[in-house]
């Protein structure tokens, strides 16, 4: 293999972005355009930063101390609009009834399991136990994603302190969300899904780019000079590495200016760009799987929604409002892992180093070399004439 | 019908090969030697066999049976090798319609790895030679089909090779351009480079080439210089030998 032939390719590549007005939406105003249309869906652009969810508050215990304080918590985020019901069959017809978006159900020794703790803090032996329940308006994404989030970060935050992030606390919810969202916009809990449902479309790019070259017989040109099968993989690798790298700094930019601020700092910043960065073989491996089957890049481009869609529906945002099973299925897909990663490392402000990030950030690592080698391999095999 | 052979080792041999697609047999057990420092045409009607013969000798395909050899170097086995030596420019107009003249006829210099320097001045000189060196900043992809088979040939020309392909070099040219381009290929002749064309204009076979190879269904039927073809046919020209070798009946096929 020689470098230079393989920079030489990736130069080339990355003209082609700069001058094709298709390859140009794709790679920049694609992902501006989606920041800045969920941004202005889902509460940052325009008008109030806070959406609005209507939701019910079962005190199964009566009015004491902690389910005021529980109560006036939630208010205070801004965001959410509450109605006292006396008895959850109350709560539940409103529910069923579409006048509420999600009731919260705070059981009875809800108030005995927060004393309990605030007694023994760092003895959970001494702790009263207990469930909170959250039922959700089905048909909503929007609050099967937000409501299970902000109900566990009041708690977390304002009834157990901030001992709650490093410790188990006698109160789980029956509903429990993995994100943690700092801001109060739907957008907030969504950001991080957006840089892999950008990065997906690469797979058509990278298949559109071969299955065209090979169409105008420029792949076959290039196979009778001394370069190697091996240095124009290295090309599309160097070239597609660093356009995702542009690409997710891009959206960082556009999601930053939209009001979502990572937490966790620059080895956050870093290892979270790593990992998108990664992810860009995976879909150069897809790219070339699809241009292997493809016969023309007019077809690449519709053969490439079968690698697109799931990981698109299963493996980014949306997948967190989907049924179990969808969710369980998108545990199949890289692109699953990388929101995964993200969202714990700049939303939840997980450490570099903890357990979830290194799992994700190994399967993703070792899931995109894999498929990038099947790509190759394939592409070998079928795709060069 | 074997061509008689120096001593010396050939700029390219040909020996015993034949290329099958499924049922059809587009290459015929084909021996053949070309020597250094000439200009060789291959010619024949469409769908004879010179593309695929082409194809062979730059390893892009593999040869169901027989030999390709390169200044010695076998076309399997020494592909890397052999193909540093080729310069190619395939029947279609393989460019990169989103890169300049000029930038196409570098990336390719890249693909050979000519250092930089001495890349940017032959790139200037075979985009003048081939009469680009105007319109080389301006991107191929508004270029006319004549002008892309320019830029084309000075791709393959750019790194300058001892064995040059040339597959079907001049079509789409308006006669200035075809000009040009023979009186290049001719001083690259002079300069000891050994070149091989395909084409289908007679004229042009009898203007540049030293030796004609004529094919038919994959087979070699006639071998010989112009002139010699022409006295053994009494023909009044080349087309007209050639005519009589492979018929009048039109061919289907590329």
């Amino acid at each position: 293999m020689k470098l230079g032939r393989s920079l030489a390719l990736a130069k080339k590549d990355w003209k082609r972005i700069l001058r094709e007005p298709a390859f140009l939406f794709m790679i920049i105003l694609f992902p501006v355009m989606l920041t800045v249309a969920f941004g202005t869906s889902f509460g940052a652009v325009g008008g109030s930063q806070a959406a609005s969810f209507n939701l019910g508050v079962v005190a199964q215990g009566g009015n004491s101390t902690s389910a005021s304080q529980f109560y006036y918590d939630l208010q205070a985020t801004g965001v959410l609009k509450l109605a006292s019901y006396s008895d959850n069959q109350t709560a539940q017809s409103a529910l069923s009834q579409g006048g509420l978006q999600a009731v919260v159900v705070l059981p009875a020794d809800f108030d005995e399991a927060v004393q309990s703790f605030r007694a023994h803090p760092g003895e959970p032996i001494m702790w009263t136990n207990s469930t909170l329940s959250i039922y959700l308006d089905k048909g909503s994404a929007v609050t099967a994603q937000v409501i299970p989030t902000m109900v566990s970060q009041v708690l977390d935050e304002g009834i157990f302190g901030a001992k709650s992030t490093v410790q188990a606390l006698p109160i789980s919810i029956s509903a429990p969300s993995q994100v943690r969202v700092k801001g109060s916009t739907v957008f907030q809990s969504f950001a991080p899904g957006l840089f892999a449902f950008a990065s997906i479309y690469m797979i058509m790019m990278v298949a559109q780019s071969f299955t065209g070259d090979r169409e105008n017989g420029l792949l076959r040109r290039i196979l009778v000079t001394p370069t190697t099968n091996v240095d124009i993989v290295m090309g599309s690798v160097i070239s597609y590495l660093a356009i995702g790298l542009f690409q997710a700094l891009l959206i960082f930019a556009c999601v930053y200016a939209l009001g979502y601020v990572p937490v966790g700092g620059a080895p956050a910043l870093s290892v979270g760009f790593v990992i998108i960065t990664v992810f860009a073989m995976c879909n150069i491996g897809f790219g070339l799987i699809t241009a292997a089957i493809a016969k023309s890049a007019g077809a690449a481009t519709g053969i490439s929604f079968i690698f697109l869609m799931p990981q698109l529906f299963l493996g980014t945002f949306v997948g967190s409002a989907l049924s179990p099973s969808a969710q369980a299925a998108g545990r199949f897909l890289p692109a699953y892992y990388v929101t995964d990663a993200l969202t714990s490392l700049w939303t939840r402000g997980a450490a570099v180093t903890s357990t979830a990030v290194l799992a994700d950030l190994t399967v993703v690592s070792v899931s995109s070399i894999v498929i990038l080698l099947v790509g190759v391999q394939v592409f070998k095999k079928f795709g060069k004439s | 019908m074997q061509r008689e052979t120096s001593l010396a080792t050939p700029a390219i041999a040909i020996e015993g090969l034949t290329k099958e697609f499924e049922d059809i047999k587009a290459v015929d057990s084909l021996t053949l030697s070309i020597s250094e420092a000439e200009v060789f045409g291959l010619l024949g009607p469409n769908g004879s066999g010179k593309t695929t013969t082409i194809n062979c000798i730059t390893g892009i395909l593999k040869p169901t049976s027989g030999t390709v050899r390169v200044r010695g170097l076998d076309i399997r086995t020494q592909g890397p090798e052999a193909r540093q030596i080729l310069g190619v420019s395939p029947q279609e107009s393989a460019v990169y319609q989103y890169l300049t003249g000029k930038e196409n006829v570098e990336l390719f210099g890249r693909l050979y790895s000519v250092p930089k320097g001495a890349l940017r001045q032959r790139a200037d000189y075979v985009l003048e030679k081939v009469g680009l060196m105007e319109e080389s900043g301006r991107r191929v992809g508004r270029y006319s089909g004549g002008m892309k088979r320019r830029v084309s040939i000075a791709m393959a020309l750019v790194t300058d090779p001892k064995i040059v392909l040339l597959d079907e070099p001049t079509v789409g040219m308006d006669p200035q351009a075809r000009r040009s381009v023979w009186d290049f290929i001719l001083e690259l002749r002079d300069k000891g480079k050994t070149i091989v064309l395909t084409t289908h204009y007679m004229e042009e076979a009898d203007e540049l080439c030293d030796e004609v190879g004529i094919i038919d269904h994959g087979r070699l039927i006639e071998l010989g210089s112009p002139t010699d073809l022409r006295e053994k046919y009494r023909a009044r020209d080349l087309e007209d030998v050639f005519i009589r070798l492979t018929g009048r009946r039109i061919r289907e096929g590329a």
